[in-house]
């Protein structure tokens, strides 16, 4: 889609977008996580047994924090799953794309390709009893989350066997610890910290990560989530996914600060490099570490970038350069950046990353196939109706579009 | 008010035929008759019926559900420390704590969202606001965060929440507080909605909204707060819920049926009644209780009966509740009808300060009576 680059470097320009002059001369996150490095000779042969990696010096910054430690413990084993999960995500994604483009998939479709290390580390930094809540751009939050690829792409296709039963499409998605897929624009933020409040009022030691992109972060709402987050001390780690857009609106022609972690005020922030996933996880595990202490909240930046427009029917070109998108996506990208350094690191050989590749994009190829084989639902009224209310609780009857076509359950 | 209106045989035999049993507030009302007016009878000499005002009631309702799920938390402006805007929740902070009776900054939008999550994380919230005007800053977490998480999670995911508050006519305190959202609320799928207006009802619904594991809205109003209604012995135990969807006729008659709900309700009974001294004409009124759903079988029966059909509400008129009324008269009723059905509502205005005006925007009494002659040509 973007093959066609230009040869002017603009990554000056971008760059004053989300960082401030004064940050730039200081050590500051970039989206370029060449820095990082293993000690070849303390990764170990066996994929379980624990190593040491060290991240990018670029990695973070942070507000009113101490830093993240800029070591992560790690396994060969999770280096390739993280691999894998972020070569099927995009795969899924692209399969996405095609569907849509043979009008397959109805309405709005909102793809992540190019911000797949965001919610990859995250995954890896949480486990099954955290929760995670997101607005639109969900689809490779589902998958991490633990829903299946044809579950995904057979909701996108309105299938009976999608994930939502055909009831949700793109945006509405929800698995266990997954609470949306949610359409308007800020308003899943609260909803987050009402699930914290919820592991609080349990006394659960989990947290609930909140995400939302750098248009959602003007949203009143958001700020009054962070106000009763730090009054209460929710386990809430709030996440501006900063793709630089909102839409087609760079964060700097919406935004008063574009700096999104100091957003919080009064909660301190941290600033993570969104396209390489080790700091992620370091990161939001660093992030976990500090909510369930009982410290109350965070507010997470994670500054990445869409490849595709905002949604399907956005090419994206007209509010940004192709050279910008290009260059993002050939000296960026978090795939062949964690690709590169797995064969640096001797974590992987070129012949093994090339079978992941392969396995990962047949495993996500024949569930897409599964999925466009799956039957749409029956166009019956019983199925039209169904869970409008929790079983056994519904009215006696619902109206149909004439009196008529009354359900009784 | 209702006490002086009722008969107390009229009172016994209306307490006797309501459905009392314990059990879940969504399950059809199927008991037999017998079997409630013989449970009466064997507590009978425990004392009867006594007096409670609506806010008593709300508050032994919250106070029940508190004591027997641990998973039920209050939340909202003033609600603990104030003991509630308008006293309802008084006393709930020194009996259940802070962790579970919660003073909310005022970010309606925020708080209201919060307590979604948390209801979607498993827990049994009731939100309240100050006032329903309020919530219209959180009416989007109510409609697309509340109630349509269900369906569009194919089922998968559901949100036992209660947002309770005042809501329409309050005395003197012009357009932005006077408001009724009934036919909001009321047209959204995936909501419940009651309007309760005795004590009864308080008590009832809202013990019923909190079971319910659906969103559901409880549309109070302040001005009823304060009134006292006699409160029957089954509705004081603590297993008293009113299932939804179903109306309740307060008053029976043979010549006109008038459906209203809330604070109307009463004034439609005095209004009745005063037509009925002066003319001998009885007029069935009924209280709706619930308003989604609605209970338009009870409202079918009832026109049949008298072939007229009166809507008693205090809202907007356009796309109000009355008109739903109506065209409900319109589709299910019409052979039954001798005469067009007509509505009562709110005036087509912002609701003005100033008294006489005040009172030429909402209906009352002598107007609802005044207009029940017309229509009846009396």
């Amino acid at each position: 889609m973007f093959s066609r680059a230009l040869r002017t470097n603009r990554a000056a320009p971008l760059r004053s977008n989300a960082f401030s002059k004064a940050a730039l001369v200081k050590r500051t996150v970039t989206t370029d996580a060449a820095s990082a490095h293993a000690d070849k000779d303390s990764v170990p042969e066996d994929d379980v047994k624990p190593f040491q990696v060290h991240l990018s010096d670029e990695s973070f910054e942070t507000y009113e924090l101490d830093p993240p430690s800029y070591t992560l413990d790690t396994t060969k084993k999770e280096l390739k799953q993280m691999y894998y999960d972020m070569v099927a995500t995009r795969r899924m994604e692209m399969a996405a794309d095609r569907l849509y483009k043979e009008k397959k998939i109805r309405g709005f479709c909102h793809l992540s390709t190019g911000q797949e290390a965001v919610a990859t580390g995250i995954e890896h930094a949480l486990t099954k009893e955290d929760d995670v809540i997101t607005a639109y751009r969900c689809h490779g939050y589902a998958l991490m989350r633990g829903a299946t690829v044809k579950s995904i792409i057979g909701e996108l296709l309105g299938r009976r066997e999608g994930i939502a039963y055909g009831k949700g499409g793109s945006m509405h998605m929800f698995a266990k610890g997954f609470y949306g897929g949610n359409g308007i624009v800020g308003a899943q933020v609260p909803v987050g910290a009402g699930l914290a409040f919820a592991h609080k009022y349990r006394g659960n030691k989990n947290v609930s990560v909140a995400l939302y992109g750098d248009g959602a972060s003007n949203q009143g709402q958001v700020f009054e989530a962070f106000n009763m987050a730090k009054l209460w001390n929710l386990p809430v780690l709030f996440g501006c996914e900063n793709n630089k857009y909102g839409m087609g609106t760079a964060a700097n022609r919406s935004s008063a600060l574009t700096d999104y972690y100091k957003r919080g005020q009064y909660i301190p922030g941290l600033k993570v490099n969104g396209m390489d996933v080790l700091a992620v996880k370091a990161a939001v595990k660093h992030a976990k570490d500090y909510a369930t202490a009982g410290n109350g909240p965070l507010v997470l930046e994670y500054v990445t970038y869409r490849y595709g427009g905002h949604s399907m029917s956005d090419p994206g070109t007209t509010y940004r350069t192709r050279e910008e998108i290009q260059r993002m996506r050939s000296t960026q990208d978090p795939i062949a950046g964690l690709k590169q350094k797995l064969i640096e690191w001797n974590v992987v050989s070129e012949e093994e990353i090339k079978n992941i590749d392969k396995e990962a994009r047949a495993d996500v190829d024949k569930e897409v196939a599964e999925a466009e084989a799956m039957a749409v639902p029956d166009s019956t009224p019983q199925i039209l109706y169904e869970d409008i209310y929790v079983r056994g609780s519904e009215p006696q009857f619902m109206r149909g579009r004439t009196t008529d076509e009354n359900y009784y359950y | 008010m209702s006490r002086l209106l009722r008969p107390a045989s009229r009172l016994l035999s209306s307490c006797a035929a309501r459905p009392v049993a314990a059990r879940s507030s969504f399950q059809s009302n199927t008991l037999p008759r017998i079997a409630s007016i013989a449970a009466r009878r064997s507590y009978a000499s425990e004392g009867g019926p006594k007096e409670y005002t609506v806010r008593e009631a709300l508050n032994e309702a919250l106070a029940e559900e508190l004591e027997s799920n641990p998973k039920v938390f209050v939340l909202g402006e003033e609600v603990a420390q104030y003991n509630g805007a308008y006293k309802v929740t008084k006393g709930l902070l020194d009996r259940f704590g802070e962790d579970r009776i919660i003073d909310t900054p005022i970010t309606e939008s925020g708080f209201c969202g919060l307590a979604v999550g948390a209801a979607l994380a498993g827990l049994t919230p009731v939100c309240e606001f100050m006032t329903f005007n309020f919530a219209m800053q959180a009416i989007d977490q109510i409609v697309n965060s509340a109630a349509k998480t269900h369906y569009m999670s194919g089922g998968i995911q559901p949100c036992n929440i209660t947002f309770r508050g005042p809501n329409g006519f309050a005395a003197g305190v012009a357009a932005q507080h006077s408001q009724d959202y009934s036919a909001w609320y009321g047209s959204i799928p995936g909501l419940k909605v009651v309007t309760p207006w005795s004590a009864e009802d308080a008590k009832g619904l809202l013990k019923a909204a909190i079971r319910d594991p659906n969103p559901v809205c409880v549309l109070e109003n302040e001005l009823l707060y304060g009134q006292s209604f006699p409160m029957s012995e089954a509705a004081q135990k603590d297993d008293f819920v009113i299932p939804f969807g179903k109306a309740k006729i307060e008053r029976s008659g043979k010549d006109l049926t008038i459906v209203t709900l809330s604070r109307c309700v009463g004034q439609s009974l005095i209004a009745a009644e005063n037509i009925s001294k002066k003319y001998g004409v009885e007029c069935e009124v009924i209280n709706l209780r619930s308003i989604k759903p609605l209970d338009v079988e009870t409202i079918a029966k009832s026109v049949k009966k008298t072939h007229r059909l009166l809507a008693v509400e205090s809202g907007f008129p356009a796309f109000g509740v009355g008109s739903e009324i109506l065209a409900l008269g319109m589709e299910y009723m019409f052979d039954y009808l001798d005469a067009p059905a007509q509505r009562i509502t709110g005036a087509e205005v912002p609701t003005p300060y100033a008294q006489g005006l005040e009172n030429l925007s909402f209906p009352n009494e002598p107007m609802i009576e005044a207009y029940i002659a017309k229509m009846l040509r009396l």
